[in-house]
Formats: C-alpha cells, sequence, structure tokens
C-alpha cells in the first residue's frame, strides 16, 4: 500500500468538494472491495475522503418510489420490511452476495461502485486493460471461466460482480447523484457501461460526483419475483451465472416481466427482448424456454466460458419457475 | 493398559485444554512475538517463471521512510550452510534440495522470494518492496503439466530404495488385465490444491548471540527445524531455539523448511535486529508447498462374479526443477484389495513451479480418488453394489509386505457406515433418485494410512501440589494433542486431568518427532504413558518406605493409584494425597524422562489406519450444482484416546474432502507461470453452508501390536476417500462420472 491522505466528511457539499481537483481521490466508505485493491496496489488513490458520516442511510418511501440511502448497509436493506414486502427481489439478491460479515459492512453506493473480480485485474505483474490502459486484456487469451458472453471487446472481457445490481437493473432503478454542480438522475441501466475501448472506465459517474441513492419505481413484482444464483459453493462466492426474474401475474397469465443476468457482461444484463416475450402469456415451462433462447441470443463464449452458453438459459428457466410457483 | 479409557464409568471425553486459550486469543502464535527492536520483513517475489536477473534496483526502496535495508543476492551475507550447485540440483531433473534464498541470480518459479525489504514497521516494509524494481532476463518456461507430461520421469527416491512407493512394482501376471473379462480404464486428475489453513506462514527471528539463534516459527516439527537451521547456519543444535507453541493450522505445509523463513533468519543476522515476516495470502500459494497437481491412470480387470483379477495403476505428480517431491500416492493400490495382479508406476514432472510438499492424506488421498472412484465404476460395470464389491475383495492380510494385519476392522466401518448413511435408499442404477427438483446419490470410498510410530520422549513431574506436568517437542497444529495426552496421563495415573499440564511446541523440551503423517498420539502417547508408570513406580516405591504414615507395612504390591490418591488395595479407609506424600518424604517434586520407540512388530505384522466415507448427494440436473447433504465417516484407528478432538478431526478431514471434490483448484496460467486463483475468493473451501451433519463413527477397538496405547493415528484416514465417495455419489445420482476434479457445476450440465 503507498501512502495517502485521509480526510472524513460529514455533508455531501463536503464529500463532492473534497474530491475537487484530485483526479486521484476516492470516497470510501465500508472498504470492501476499495481495501483490498489498495493492499495490492491495483488501485492507489492518493486521498480518501471517508464518507461514513453522511446521512445518507436512511430508505424511505416518498411518492411512487423508495429511495434507499447510498450509504444503507446491504444487510440492513436485505432485512428492511419495506423492502422485503414490496421489493423481495432486491432482498433475495442482496442475501446472494457476499458474507454476512461482508453485507454489514457493504453499503449500497459500494455495491454499485465495486470493481469486477477478474483475476488479471487483480494481478499487477499481468496485463489488463482495466488496470493499466494499453497493456492487453489477459482473461482474452487467458483463464477465462468467469469471464462475460455478452457486450465484451477485444480489450475487456471482465464481469460486473454485483447480485443486487442484478435486481437494481431490473426493477428500473434510478441511481441519484451529487456532483458540483447539483444533482443528476441515471437510468440505472445506463449507469454501468460495456467496456468497448475503454474499459477503465466501469460506469459513468464522473470522478468528482457521488452516489447519493437509489430509487425504485413502486411495482407490483413482491408476488412473483426470484433472484436465482448458480456459483462454485452454496455460499459466499461470485456467480457464475445468476438470474433476477421478477413477474407480475394476472392468474397464470404474465402481465408484466423483469428479467437480468449476473456474471455475464460488463454491467449488469437486462433481458428487455425476452421480457417482452413473456408479456401476454401463460407461466409455463415451454414459455420460459423461449424466453431463455431469446435471451441467449449474441451471447459469445471463450475457451473455458461455454458451459455459461448452456448454464444461463437453464438458470433463466429455473428463476422464472421459482419466480411463478411453477417449483 | 488401553481399556482403561473406556472401563471407567466415570469416564468424560474431555474438551480441549487449549480451548479457552485459543478463543480468548491468549494463546500466542509465530507473528504474535513482539521483541525489542523488532524489524519487519516484506518479500519480494520474481515475475518471471524463469531466467536470471539482470538487475535489482532497490534505490528507491532504501531511500523510503523507515526501511532499514533491502537484500537479495546482491548484497546477501554469506549463508555457510548452502550447498554449491556441484552438490545441489538445479536444472530439471529429479534429486536437488531446497531453493537457496538469495543464493544467486536463477529464478526457477514465479514469485519465488529474491529479495527481502527490512523496515521499522510492516507497512513502511510493504511499500518499500513496492519500489524495488527488478530487471530479468527471461527463459522459456514449463509450467504446463498436460502438455509436458511426456517428460516424466523415474524419482531419484526410487532408485534409492527399491521398495519405495515410487519405485516400480508389479506382482502376479504382467498380462492380467488384458484377459479380465471386465476391464474398466481411465484417467484421473486432481489439480494443485492449496494447504492454506487460516494462519499465515509467520516467522521471527532473533539472533540472541552471533552463533545463538531463537525464532518463533510456524512448524509441525520443532526438532527438525533446529536440525535445519543449525545446519544452515553451521552452529550446534542446542544453538538454535524453535518455539512453536500454537500452530494455527497447516496440513502439511509445516512439514519443510520453506524460503521465507531463511530469509527472515538472514535478515535478522544481517540488520542485527529480530525480523517478523509474515507471508501473505497470494505468498501461501507459491512459498509453502501445495498438493502437487497428479494425473493417474488405472486399468482394472476382474471377474463377472466380482473378483478382482488384476489393478495397473500409473501417477504422474509434478515436482520443482530444484527439488524433489515424492508421496505415497500408490501405496494402497499394493495393499487395500485382494487382486492377485498389481502393478504401480511412479513417474515425477519437474516443473517450473515451486517445491511441493504433504497435503494432509497427502499421496494416498490423490491416490484413492482414482482407486476408489475405479472400484466404483468396475461395481457398475458387473452391475454389483460397491460395498458388496469391496467385501468380496476384503484382504485378510496385507497382500504387498505378505504379513498379517496388526488389526483391521474395516469390515465394521462397512457395516455400521451402510446404517447410518442410509444405503438401503441407494439404487444400483444412476440417476434413478429424487427429491423435488434435486437428484439424489449415494457414495462411498475407502481410506488407508501407515500406523506410523516414531521416537518420542517426555519429561513429567509431580510436584508437592499434586500437579503433573509433562514437556515434550511434539507441536500442535490443532488436533489437540496436549488433550489427548492430558487424557492418556489421566487414565494412567489416576490423576485428574485439571490437574495435569502437557508444555509443548518448544525444541528446548524432550524429542519428539514431526506432527504430521498420523504419528503423534501413536508415538508421543507411548511415552507419557512410560512417563506416568515411572512416576507411579516412584511413588508406590515412596508410600511402601517408612516416611509414609498412612500405609503402615503395607507392600509395593498392593499399594495403588486411584484419583490423586496413593491406597491400599481393598482398603479405602487409607488413603494419602500424592501431594502429602511428596511433602512427608520432603519432597519438593519427582520426576523422570522416557522415551519409547517402536517396537519390532513392524517386521512382523502391516499395521495400518483404515476408514470408509459414505457420502449422500443432491445434484441439480439444470443447474449442475452439486450440495452434499450428509456424510458418514467410520474410522478404525485403534484406540480413540480423546473422543471429542478426534471426532473434530474427522470433521475436519471430511471438510476439507468436500473441498478436494467440490471445489478447490489453484488454476495457473501457462503463459506467465502464474497463479490467478491466490485467494479465498478465487480459491474455494467449503463454507459452513457447503457443510452438511457429518456423523463419525470409531470402532474403537486397541491395536496393542501398533503401540502400548492402541492407536493408529487419525488425522489423514480423516481425508483420504472422502472425495472419491463425493464423486461416487455425484455418479450414482446423475450418472455423470468426473474424473477430473473439482466437481464444478460446469462439468454436471
Amino acid at each position: 500500500m503507498i501512502q495517502f491522505q485521509f480526510e472524513r466528511a460529514s455533508t455531501v457539499k463536503a464529500s463532492v468538494n473534497a474530491m475537487v481537483n484530485n483526479g486521484n481521490a476516492r470516497f470510501i466508505a465500508g472498504g470492501t472491495n476499495l481495501v483490498d485493491l489498495m493492499k495490492r496496489n491495483v488501485m492507489t488513490p492518493t486521498k480518501l475522503v471517508d464518507i461514513n458520516a453522511v446521512p445518507l442511510k436512511d430508505i424511505q418511501q416518498k411518492n411512487g418510489v423508495i429511495s434507499i440511502g447510498a450509504l444503507a448497509l446491504n444487510s440492513q436493506v436485505a432485512d428492511n420490511k419495506i423492502i422485503q414486502e414490496k421489493y423481495p427481489l432486491l432482498s433475495k439478491a442482496l442475501n446472494a452476495g457476499a458474507s454476512a460479515q461482508i453485507r454489514n459492512m457493504a453499503t449500497v453506493g459500494g455495491n454499485i461502485m465495486q470493481r469486477t473480480r477478474c483475476s488479471y485485474f487483480y494481478d499487477t505483474t499481468l496485463p489488463c486493460n482495466k488496470r493499466q490502459p494499453g497493456s492487453g486484456c489477459g482473461a482474452l487469451d487467458g483463464l477465462n471461466r468467469m469471464h462475460a458472453i455478452f457486450g465484451t471487446s477485444k480489450d475487456c472481457i471482465a464481469v460486473h460482480p454485483s447480485d443486487m445490481c442484478v435486481a437494481l437493473v431490473a426493477l428500473d432503478a434510478t441511481v441519484v447523484v451529487a456532483g458540483p454542480k447539483g444533482e443528476r438522475r441515471i437510468p440505472f441501466e445506463e449507469f454501468h457501461r460495456l467496456p468497448g475501448s475503454q474499459p477503465a472506465k466501469d460506469n459513468t459517474l464522473q470522478n468528482n460526483e457521488m452516489i447519493i441513492s437509489v430509487e425504485i419505481p413502486d411495482n407490483e413484482f413482491n408476488k412473483n419475483a426470484h433472484y436465482f444464483k448458480v456459483r462454485d459453493r452454496a455460499s459466499y462466492a461470485f456467480a457464475l451465472i445468476s438470474v433476477a426474474a421478477a413477474l407480475n401475474m394476472d392468474g397464470k397469465v404474465i402481465k408484466e416481466a423483469r428479467l437480468a443476468m449476473g456474471g455475464v457482461a460488463h454491467k449488469p444484463w437486462r433481458l428487455k427482448e425476452a421480457e417482452k416475450s413473456l408479456v401476454g402469456k401463460q407461466a409455463t415451462e415451454e414459455v420460459f424456454k423461449q424466453a431463455a433462447e431469446i435471451a441467449m441470443q449474441g451471447a459469445k463464449a471463450y475457451k473455458y466460458n461455454a458451459f455459461k452458453l448452456k448454464l444461463g438459459p437453464n438458470v433463466i428457466v429455473e428463476a422464472l419457475k421459482n419466480a411463478a410457483g411453477l417449483v | 493398559m488401553d481399556d482403561t479409557f473406556f472401563d471407567k464409568k466415570d469416564y468424560k471425553p474431555l474438551d480441549r485444554v487449549d480451548g479457552r486459550m485459543k478463543v480468548t486469543g491468549a494463546a500466542r502464535y509465530s507473528a504474535e512475538y513482539t521483541l525489542p527492536n523488532l524489524a519487519y520483513g516484506v518479500l519480494v517475489g520474481s515475475t518471471i517463471a524463469k531466467g536470471t536477473i539482470r538487475s535489482i534496483d532497490s534505490k528507491a526502496a532504501e531511500r523510503a521512510p523507515g526501511v532499514i535495508a533491502v537484500i537479495s543476492h546482491q548484497n546477501v551475507i554469506e549463508v555457510p550452510g548452502y550447498q554449491p550447485d556441484a552438490t545441489q540440483s538445479t536444472e530439471p531433473k529429479v534429486g536437488g534440495g531446497p531453493l537457496r534464498v538469495f543464493y544467486d541470480n536463477k529464478v526457477y518459479s514465479n514469485d519465488q522470494p529474491i529479495a527481502i525489504v527490512v523496515a521499522s514497521s510492516l507497512e513502511k516494509a510493504q511499500y518499500g518492496a513496492s519500489l524495488v524494481k527488478v530487471q530479468y532476463n527471461k527463459e522459456e518456461h514449463i509450467t504446463d503439466f498436460e502438455a509436458n507430461a511426456g517428460k516424466a520421469v523415474v524419482a531419484a527416491a526410487a532408485k534409492k530404495n527399491p521398495k519405495s512407493p515410487t519405485a516400480d512394482y508389479d506382482r502376479g501376471q504382467k498380462d492380467a488385465f488384458q484377459t479380465a473379462p471386465f476391464k474398466v480404464e481411465a484417467e484421473y486428475v486432481l489439480p494443485t490444491e492449496m494447504h492454506n489453513p487460516m494462519e499465515l506462514q509467520a516467522i521471527t527471528a532473533h539472533w540472541e548471540a552471533d552463533d545463538k539463534l531463537t525464532i518463533y516459527d510456524k512448524v509441525q516439527g520443532t526438532k527438525t527445524t533446529q536440525k535445519t537451521f543449525a545446519k544452515e547456519w553451521a552452529i550446534p543444535d542446542q544453538n538454535v531455539k524453535v518455539i512453536a507453541t500454537f500452530v494455527g493450522g497447516a496440513f502439511g505445509n509445516g512439514l519443510h523448511s520453506w524460503p521465507h523463513e531463511s530469509a527472515a533468519i538472514i535478515a535478522a543476522k544481517q540488520v542485527k535486529r529480530p525480523v517478523k515476516l509474515v507471508l501473505t495470502r497470494e505468498q501461501m500459494f507459491t512459498m509453502v508447498g501445495y498438493r502437487p497437481r497428479t494425473w493417474q491412470k488405472i486399468q482394472m480387470g476382474a471377474t463377472k462374479d466380482g473378483k478382482l483379477v488384476a489393478i495397473n495403476h500409473n501417477s504422474i505428480g509434478q515436482t520443482s526443477v530444484y527439488e524433489e517431491f515424492t508421496e505415497s500416492t500408490l501405496a494402497q493400490t499394493r495393499m487395500m484389495y485382494a487382486s492377485p495382479s498389481v502393478s504401480t508406476r511412479y513417474r515425477l514432472l519437474p516443473l517450473n513451479v515451486a517445491t511441493p510438499i504433504w497435503m494432509r492424506g497427502p499421496g494416498e488421498a490423490t491416490g484413492a480418488f482414482a482407486l476408489e472412484s475405479a472400484m466404483d465404476e468396475m461395481a457398475h460395470a458387473i452391475g454389483m453394489d460397491p460395498i458388496e464389491f469391496r467385501i468380496l475383495n476384503y484382504t485378510e492380510s496385507d497382500p504387498d509386505k505378505n504379513m498379517p494385519w496388526s488389526t483391521k476392522f474395516l469390515r465394521e466401518c462397512y457395516e455400521e457406515g451402510k446404517k447410518r448413511i442410509g444405503w438401503e435408499n441407494r439404487k444400483l442404477k444412476p440417476g434413478l433418485l429424487r427429491d423435488g427438483e434435486w437428484l439424489v446419490g449415494y457414495g462411498m470410498g475407502t481410506g488407508t494410512f501407515g500406523a506410523n510410530r516414531g521416537p518420542a520422549t517426555i519429561h513429567a513431574e509431580l510436584n508437592k501440589d499434586g500437579n503433573l506436568v509433562m514437556h515434550c517437542a511434539i507441536t500442535d497444529i490443532g488436533p489437540g494433542t496436549a488433550t489427548a495426552m492430558v487424557q492418556i496421563a489421566s487414565n494412567t495415573t489416576g490423576i485428574a486431568t485439571e490437574k495435569i499440564v502437557f508444555h509443548l511446541g518448544s525444541s528446548e523440551f524432550p524429542n519428539a518427532g514431526l506432527q504430521g503423517g498420523s504419528s503423534t498420539v501413536n508415538s508421543v502417547g507411548p511415552a507419557v504413558q512410560a512417563a506416568c508408570n515411572a512416576l507411579k513406580q516412584q511413588l508406590i516405591t515412596m508410600a511402601a518406605g517408612k516416611n509414609a504414615s498412612a500405609f503402615g507395612s503395607a507392600k509395593p504390591e498392593d499399594i495403588m493409584l486411584d484419583q490423586g490418591n496413593m491406597q491400599i488395595t481393598g482398603n479405602m479407609s487409607a488413603k494419602l494425597a500424592l501431594g502429602d506424600l511428596l511433602k512427608q518424604n520432603n519432597v519438593e517434586k519427582i520426576e523422570t524422562t522416557q522415551e519409547s520407540k517402536a517396537s519390532e512388530n513392524g517386521k512382523q505384522y502391516s499395521m495400518n489406519a483404515f476408514s470408509m466415507h459414505f457420502a449422500m448427494v443432491h445434484v441439480h440436473p439444470l443447474t449442475g450444482q452439486v450440495r452434499v447433504k450428509k456424510i458418514v465417516c467410520c474410522a478404525d484407528a485403534g484406540t480413540i484416546v480423546s473422543p471429542k478432538t478426534a471426532e473434530s478431526q474427522m470433521i475436519g478431514g471430511a471438510t476439507g474432502g468436500i473441498g478436494m471434490a467440490l471445489m478447490e483448484d489453484a488454476v495457473m496460467d501457462h503463459r506467465f507461470g502464474r497463479y490467478v486463483t491466490k485467494d479465498f475468493g478465487d480459491y474455494h473451501v467449503p463454507v459452513h453452508a457447503d457443510v452438511p451433519d457429518i456423523d463419525v463413527y470409531f470402532v474403537n477397538k486397541p491395536d496393542l501390536l501398533a503401540d502400548p496405547v492402541g492407536s493408529k493415528g487419525l488425522g489423514e484416514i480423516a481425508i483420504i476417500g472422502v472425495a472419491p465417495a463425493i464423486a461416487n455419489a455425484v455418479f450414482n445420482a446423475t450418472g455423470k462420472r468426473v474424473r477430473e476434479l473439482p466437481i464444478t457445476p460446469d462439468k454436471l450440465i
């Protein structure tokens, strides 16, 4: 670890101001990812701005949305009564992530901002365009079992590791951010980006902007929602593939559907075409299989992750079956 | 003698005697010793897998705040014990010796320690290490096992000892497999696995004088470590003190001396300050050994009635280019089943990797995966229940050594295990059982390991407070050594367990071997027994003497010890506390030193512990997830001295077996010769959610031919056979045979 400045801020304004004129400053809240990265010299911020004292922990219902403060803990959100009743998909996705200890430290904002777990990103002696632009993508022709099958580029095939974000993108959440010029609202689907030729940029947040909350619009998905995560052990592992499925049902007929995948792309991967294919249909395994087929269109595998092409549709079907109560 | 453990009605299994110290933080581990003027070392590892170091630029590091020294081959002091190249192999061939850290500019494997930065604090040393710039002349490395398997060679160990399990072995007819009515021929691969104990490897090295070294070191043998570093520094053994009072798990990676230990000792000598060095988790993957990647091929032949006629078992294990490491991968194939024809071929593949080392269950666990999978494949091919198949080929004597077993109660394990796992629910044909969406399967695997007993010495003293205090150099890596020894001493003397203390983990104490190879209870236990019996004899003599008022003219043969008192047989009213006896004789304490060694019985009997593991698994047919729902471990380990810690040991072994079967896999990118899985995020071991109810059964019959305690060892057989039991259960559930571990979801969809 290199030496760095450490500053505490207790208001949004002070936090944002502390970042101005320092392109290499970072916010720190739970630190569950950033500290690991700093220990390995993968991220070497010269200044840390501790925002834990900023009052952004609240979860409140407002007109038509629920607003979750950026500093609300993952465990706090997962255990929140309103979230469990009205947005069970989010609670399930959160509980599928990390471990109880980490969920007790990690914040909603930090979860959104976490970096990929690609091994090449983590080892400073290996090539990685995300860590060191121009050094090449180690995973492209390397060990890419955990890597993306959608939206990749020749410069990066890393995946975003979050479970929470898969649920949030499915639920049409909005990220509210504050910057020197005031607040800005970013639809969740546009928050994270695909790697393209600039894999160093994970998302569309500007360096001097700060996430202050996440809003989820009211919805009718609370009765038929499921988060299905397949990983290499029963708990505490990143997804090989995960699927967030939420249905608004009228009897056996699907009125509305939301589907998103994790472990497959540089961002939480929303499956809008597959969603459309479900609307107005009966909830049957056959229908779910058709949706899964649509969802997987355009997927591209690499040497060690071809299994995801087969696993992906299976997980989609399982998630939908669970959401629809067919299991 | 042994029966006293169970005959006593008031016998209560003892809780860990050091448990409270461990959970309250009172137990001190190697990284927790703070000495005056302590400096901190951080290792710089190479970033190439083969080549030479052109230059090391340490100027920036040396200028960094708090940095005391940057030591590499460029400026290291002379290490007198390093052997020159002529006597130490450095080319890809077998033999060789441990890496001589900072010896020269040669790099043999990626992340080989090439420099140590010493600073006044850990953080400053870490920062200094990040500033060291190294230039290399890179050479082409060989790390890809599969691509280079053809280069495997016969081990030097095999040439030295033709009876070694590494030497070529043939019994019976050469063509027995070819002519067998039923044949199974299959290849099995075990990936590289890392010990990864919770406690990181750590050493604090302190030169108390120019020729006197004390190290607080995470090791499994204080005496062996003492000898290693005495030799390395050409000083007498007694000038090296090794302290390893507590070891936070090791699984074998404390059985060898490693470069980081030499580096810390060199640094302490060179900067003339005590130096503490704690490896990082990433360095645990490259600097302290591992279970070597091993390819195996089995040809098994049987009759339609289920009688084995031949087993041919070949293996190739990887080692480093500078040091040969071998293990007994093929040992059990020669003795486990009554096959008239058996051939084994063991080969080594030297690669540009660090040296492997025994990892729990060592080679036997690797070999058992292949052998016990093949047994399952054959039972399936014949259409026979796999337990029945094993019982049909049960050996009543050791077919390799041509000797009777000292004891063998494996049949009892089969019978009890069958009941406990619910074997009657198993279907002979795979893929037929379901529980909701999940496929259900049952499997089993057998394990065996030699009951190896070595010499051990105990110093025991009984003081006038009635406390019994023992000392021994043995270490404890977690199985509960002190607990077991207190139990043995209490059962031998009748002294209450809370009045007995067992001190271990220092080279200053009387001799004992390594804690490894399941040999502690059966080596040290008899020495404890001998010491306690010697003390008993002294007490009886004293009680029969004129200064023991309570006993008048009682004869020595009528005097006994019971619950901390001297008594006369048949006269319960005459009672004298041990401490009072000493006081009456004006004696502060009585003491004895007793050595115990393996007997000659090993020349007439084959001595082995046996285990049988059963697994019931669920497999999701669409996602390939495997959930182990129940494990039953049955062990014939002779006398179970300490039931609680023994059960824990079995649970730990079974948990390790789950990791081996389903998740552990150190993956290397051969373009760089560098591991890409090197933390607990990427290298998976079982978490609580992966570990089901583990039901442990001990046959618990003493083996008095093996040793006077009757114990045959437990640590290894706890894991040997678990991985194939799970793999066989997965086959029974799905009909899919996974021959390359770990069985991850992608292999089942």
